[in-house]
């Protein structure tokens, strides 16, 4: 009797777990979602941090659509279709961002090099 | 000659300012262009019980506008889309966003209501499937329902009879 009282629950819970992600894992994943997408009015703060009440309403429909099932990058793209990439605080690496990624990468190389012809100089020089 | 080096990184960095600086951050293209307007169901502004949803917008070449009473740029506009309704170039829908039925009702007393009629978006419904930023903003949906052009911020006389109303035209004859 206690063997099924314990099967039982486990059973219970884990279905709850599976068919319907409890509330506070929706709170956990929207403010995750959240943080990666741009509050439009705002620019320059995620839909997390921002007071704006676009913002306020574009956290209600992420976290509707987590409890209607989607996953997180499903909200995301969700988003991303109806405001571009420009919704994503993070660039997505593709080809009109490649100097905005690689320049850094290329800067570093350049210094490196320069450094080192430089410094191959000076041990002629001395 | 190593002079020369902090001056063409001047000059480099003045160019990329000057290609950059001038364009506006604000200025976001729309993802829905010559796509169909997207599913919602809402309700008219005045009547309650009425239900609109995208196929209103099949048919006729229409402006919809967004709007709301706590906008101030929408008061510069609104003289605008009065001459507009007054002359009837096109079907003008509004959507009144992020607003009270009361507030909006005051507002558009005030002016005149420009609008044949106005989807009432008090939790950005409908603004966020269209990728509305700000207030006011504004499409054009040719007769198939489809989204050609989004006009973000103020519509001027100027911008109504050199860009809008040149492409309704060619929209209605389509």
């Amino acid at each position: 009797m206690r063997w099924l009282l314990f099967m039982f629950m486990v059973l219970s819970f884990s279905t709850g777990a599976i068919g319907q992600p409890s509330e506070a894992e929706i709170e956990m994943r929207a403010k995750e979602v959240g943080r990666s997408l741009r509050c439009v009015v705002c620019q320059n703060q995620s839909i997390d941090e921002s007071d704006a009440p676009l913002a306020m309403d574009m956290r209600e429909l992420v976290r509707d659509r987590l409890r209607d099932g989607d996953s997180n990058t499903e909200v995301i793209s969700y988003m991303r279709e109806r405001y571009g990439d420009y919704v994503l605080l993070k660039p997505p690496v593709q080809r009109n961002t490649y100097i905005l990624w690689l320049t850094p990468f290329i800067l570093l190389l350049a210094g490196l090099g320069w450094f080192f012809v430089n410094s191959g100089r000076r041990e002629d020089e001395r | 000659m190593r002079a020369l080096i902090p001056i063409a990184l001047f000059l480099l960095m003045g160019l990329a300012f000057a290609v950059g600086l001038t364009k506006d951050p604000k200025l976001l293209p729309s993802e829905l262009l010559n796509k169909p307007v997207p599913k919602f169901t809402l309700s008219e502004l005045y009547d309650e019980t009425e239900t609109l949803t995208q196929e209103m917008f099949k048919g006729k070449v229409s402006l919809i506008n967004v709007f709301g009473s706590w906008c101030v740029a929408c008061n510069v506009e609104h003289p605008v889309l009065m001459e507009i309704s007054k002359r009837g170039d096109v079907n003008l829908i509004g959507v009144d966003w992020r607003d009270t039925r009361p507030k909006a009702k005051a507002w558009l007393e005030k002016g005149g209501n420009p609008y044949r009629q106005i989807i009432f978006d008090n939790e950005s419904v409908l603004a966020i499937k269209l990728g509305v930023s700000g207030a006011p903003e504004s499409f054009i949906t040719d007769k198939s329902g489809h989204i050609r052009y989004k006009h973000v911020g103020v519509i001027t006389p100027k911008v109504w009879q050199e860009t809008l109303l040149p492409l309704v035209e060619t929209l209605k004859a389509e």
